[in-house]
């Protein structure tokens, strides 16, 4: 009978920080800019330049460590990580080694058996590294240094995942926690969000882990999943042939569907890692993190709740509302405008769902205002348009943002209520279908759907439905 | 007589009287470096149309009014290794041989404000790795009371150019005896504050730990003023102290009386020349004279500062040197194949022998497996050292000792033997490593003629207690000067 495998995973994510300056200097953070406009001596590594620690940084830290459990170390410090590389300005990045800011956490998932927790080993604060630019043309590298010393938090769990279904929901439970918090926006297309996979595999009921293996590269959930699924297979593959798995990093190509060997434990350098003369310890004390503490936004799991209880909004309805704090804040401000929370999450349950998933959106990208849902939340509940065009016009809110009051004017789709224009219609579409109305009164209900249809028609969708099916029956 | 062979503050008096203009002061240095500059070499870069540029818009600020102090006007001196916007800092390393900065040097900047003309940049060890002067990658400087011999190091160039009135004033930098023992060397006063006085941002980085920026002066009333003029709080060092007085001038006072002092044992020992001994225990006696009370003492644990500095130094040398790379600024290699090629060229050529010796120094004492034994021991033999200190500033207001165990040694003999240099250091690196503040005063001569300097200690933030003991030990000599500006 075949060998059964387990595999053991642990990640290390790393999650950029909102803050609006840098780790260490006072330059931007902001996304994109010209190449080395966001930079100053300190984060180009100029000579006599020194850093000086950004208090969000560590409030941010402080932050997400509370809310996944973990202990926060008071007395903590700054390390330098020595290694040469043209996109790293001082030939060495400030990170913490020795004294990471938090320790011994974990996170609480659901997997097909249950909850789980999953162990968060430590979390550290540290720099970013500039970005190197190949220029093959002109066959040289440049650099912009716009991405150096932006604040980052690595994540280091226990090697307490199973599967890349936890792997999965391990990662949405810190996404989701960070986001929250408003320390990140956790995007992994944009890099805002990063995972390193550490993953061996070992014979079911063995008590050692295998050799383990790190994985770089992946830039999205699904990427994660299939590198997971093509890790566990090669490992596995190897150890059936008789072979063993190598200590090494590698890199995940999801084009290829294949991870190529980048560097192995024995060319793995030596970091000489050792405390920051140019940095002072920090001492944290409890009354900061207290007010941190009491400072904490609403967390997922206290919103969904809430929702259940306060809005009436349904388990179901509740975790996708919930699934992103983007989504969420266009709920509850599209609630507080029009004060209508079933009508909003049916709005965003229904219409806005299936256009991104015809658009192969995230909720994160949601571009409309709560302002525009709200207008046309009223727009529908005055009876000034009919639920049709409410849809047709909910597209260009979703897609363009448009004010739907002024939309409606300029494209004359308010429903039309008045009766006497409704009649003479109606009168007409009678004359029009006698065979339709034979029917009807031979008491096929159905036909009266098509003479509403051809009402609806000849108004151009216009038409309030309610107003056509009691003027028929009437006129009938 | 020159303007030059005047303090800076009696310069700078004279300069606010109106009966000296700024120019005349900086043609008068310029005159003094023209004429002994070429046998001497304290200057790597002299920026001589600069000087006259600054002199003129010096003078109208101070003739409006908005310029008071008592520097305004007085011409300076800087070491290499702080950064000067749009001035040449080499940091006297061929690596750094093309490189002007985008910023200037906080305590540069402090300068400034307070009205200083910038003659130049004075040559040093290279990345203030030295104690001659000798390791510059610009040539050696020379000591202006006997050209045959070293000036000392790594400040060298500043306190060279002191001694030889080539500028009225200098900065200097210490991570471990590098303004002291030049003063001493040289014949002039140099201070190196409590760590965290002076701002370290753009003081290009040797030991970060231990690095801080002094004064070098002719006398104690000059270091005092300067230290008051470029000592500040700075929000861009984090190791910057937010101290609560910035007054060093007001104990300027000639009286020693009860004053404690303090005389380690062990500092006078095997090592320390003879002639040197007793210029040093005669100052002692002088002191008593005038009212002090001076003790001798054991100062514990003495013989691990030297190796407890050379491998905390040389362990944030190898970091912080990592940054002269070939890729954003600096020397670059000619040829070279591919990134790892370029980097190696590079360095190679661009750091002289003792900068890549310590550079390889520290990189091993931060190895993992070597890490513990070494870089974590001295981190504690640094605390103890520390504690030994405190111990001893329960009893005395400040401690008395040599600086340099000999006088300036010939050119040419100390880098064969670096372990020899290194044990030079014993006297000024513990201050360093318990980031205290010291005082070198001119004591004297040995048969040579080549000066000998004093050495106050005081404990962290008492800069006034040794100014206060050095400036009443200064009253008791007057000033001299090397025989070659007199010719």
């Amino acid at each position: 009978m075949a060998k059964q495998y387990e595999t053991v995973i642990g990640l290390e994510v790393h999650v950029e920080l909102a803050t609006k300056t840098k780790i260490f200097c006072g330059c931007s953070t902001e996304f994109g800019g010209a190449p080395n406009t966001h930079t100053c001596p300190v984060c180009t590594g100029m000579p006599g330049s020194l850093p000086v620690l950004n208090k969000q940084v560590v409030e941010y830290a402080i932050a997400v460590g509370l809310a996944t459990n973990c202990s926060i170390t008071q007395y903590c410090k700054f390390d330098r990580k020595n290694y040469f590389y043209p996109d790293n300005p001082q030939n060495y990045q400030i990170s913490q080694l020795y004294l990471p800011i938090c320790r011994n956490g974990g996170v609480e998932i659901d997997t097909p058996a249950g909850k789980k927790i999953i162990g968060i080993h430590e979390i550290h604060m540290e720099e970013d590294a500039g970005k190197l630019i190949h220029d093959e043309w002109e066959d040289c590298s440049l650099v912009d240094f716009n991405r150096s010393g932006v604040p980052l938090i690595e994540i280091v769990s226990e090697p307490d995942m199973r599967s890349a279904e936890e792997v999965i929901a391990y990662l949405d439970k810190l996404r989701l926690i960070i986001q929250y918090l408003g320390a990140s926006d956790c995007k992994l297309n944009e890099g805002s969000m990063r995972a390193d996979v550490n993953l061996s595999v070992r014979e079911v009921g063995a008590k050692e882990f295998g050799t383990r293996t790190e994985m770089k590269n992946l830039n999205s959930f699904k990427a994660i999943a299939r590198a997971i699924e093509g890790e566990r297979a090669r490992q596995i593959e190897l150890l059936e042939e008789g072979k063993s798995v190598t200590q090494e990093t590698r890199r995940w190509d999801d084009n290829k569907e294949y991870s190529y060997a980048m560097r192995s434990k024995e060319d793995a350098q030596d970091y000489r890692y050792f405390p920051d003369p140019d940095l002072v310890p920090i001492m944290i004390s409890d009354e900061w993190i207290a007010r941190i503490k009491a400072a904490q936004p609403e967390l997922r799991t206290e919103k969904l709740e809430r929702y259940k209880k306060e809005f009436d909004i349904p388990d179901y309805d509740a975790e996708i509302l919930t699934s992103s704090k983007h989504m969420a804040d266009i709920f509850e401000a599209t609630t507080e405008l029009c004060k209508k929370p079933k009508k909003v999450s049916n709005w965003l349950m229904v219409e806005t769902l299936r256009l991104m998933k015809e658009n192969d959106m995230e909720a994160d990208d949601l571009k409309f205002s709560p302002e525009n849902l709200a207008k046309l939340i009223e727009l529908v509940d005055a009876g000034t348009i009919n639920s049709s065009v409410a849809k047709e016009v909910f597209e260009e809110v979703f897609k363009n943002n448009i004010d739907p009051d002024k939309y409606v004017e300029e494209k004359g789709l308010k429903a039309v209520n008045d009766e006497g224009a409704l009649r003479a219609t109606i009168e007409k579409v009678i004359a029009d279908n006698p065979q339709s109305v034979e029917d009807y009164h031979n008491g096929k209900e159905k036909a009266i759907g098509f003479l509403v249809g051809q009402t609806m028609k000849a108004m151009q969708g216009k038409a309030n439905p309610g107003m056509v099916n009691k003027i028929l029956k009437e006129l009938l | 007589m020159s303007l030059m062979s005047l303090t800076a503050v009696e310069l700078g008096k004279k300069i606010k009287a109106g009966e000296v203009t700024v120019k005349e002061a900086v043609e008068a240095a310029i005159a003094q470096i023209e004429k002994t500059e070429n046998r001497l070499n304290c200057y790597v870069t002299v920026d001589k149309e600069g000087a006259l540029k600054k002199a003129e818009e010096v003078q109208k600020l101070i003739d409006n009014g908005s310029l008071t102090g008592p520097l305004a006007g007085v011409p300076v001196a800087v070491k290499d290794n702080m950064c000067t916007k749009d001035l040449l800092t080499t940091c006297s390393s061929k690596i750094l041989g093309n490189f002007v900065p985008t910023y200037t040097a906080e305590a540069v900047v402090n300068l400034e404000k307070a009205g200083a003309v910038i003659l130049g940049k004075t040559n040093m060890d290279e990345f203030a790795m030295g104690s001659t002067t000798e390791t510059s990658a610009y040539g050696e400087t020379k000591n202006p009371w006997n050209v045959n011999h070293v000036p000392g190091g790594s400040s060298g160039g500043s306190c060279a150019a002191v001694a030889a009135e080539e500028c009225s004033y200098a900065l200097g930098s210490d991570t471990g005896g590098s303004i002291r023992q030049p003063s001493s060397f040289c014949g002039v006063t140099g201070i190196k504050p409590t760590y965290g006085t002076v701002s370290r941002y753009g003081l290009i980085a040797y030991g970060s730990s231990l690095d801080q920026i002094g004064p070098v002066a002719k006398d104690v009333t000059d270091c005092a003023t300067i230290l008051e003029v470029i000592a500040s709080y700075d929000e861009k060092d984090s190791t910057s102290v937010k101290r609560e007085d910035y007054d060093f001038t007001s104990c300027l006072v000639d009286d020693v009386k009860g004053l404690k002092i303090g005389i380690p044992k062990a500092y006078f020992g095997e090592g320390l020349e003879p002639e040197v001994k007793k210029v040093i225990l005669d100052a002692a006696k002088v002191l008593e004279e005038k009212g002090a009370i001076v003790e001798e003492f054991d100062l514990g644990l003495a013989d691990y500062a030297i190796p407890a500095y050379y491998v905390i130094a040389a362990a944030e040398a190898s970091s912080n040197l990592s940054r002269f790379d070939g890729v954003k600024y600096g020397y670059r290699t000619e040829d070279y194949e591919g990134l790892h090629n370029m980097y190696k060229k590079t360095r190679s050529e661009g750091f002289g022998a003792e900068v890549k010796r310590r550079i390889m120094l520290g990189s091993f004492v931060l190895s993992s497996g070597y890490y513990d034994a070494y870089y974590l021991k001295a981190l504690r033999t640094k605390a103890l050292i520390k504690e030994e200190f405190d111990k001893a500033f329960e009893k005395y207001d400040v401690i008395l000792g040599p600086v340099a165990p000999t006088t300036a040694p010939e050119l040419g003999k100390s880098l064969s033997d670096p372990i020899k240099m290194y044990l030079g250091d014993i006297y000024t690196i513990s201050v360093n490593l318990a980031g205290l503040p010291g005082i070198s005063v001119p004591a004297g001569e040995d048969s040579k003629g080549l000066p000998i300097g004093l050495q106050f200690i005081g404990d962290c933030f008492q800069e006034k207690k040794i100014i206060r003991a050095a400036y009443s030990f200064e009253q008791t000599r007057t000033y001299k000067r090397p025989g070659m500006i007199e010719e």
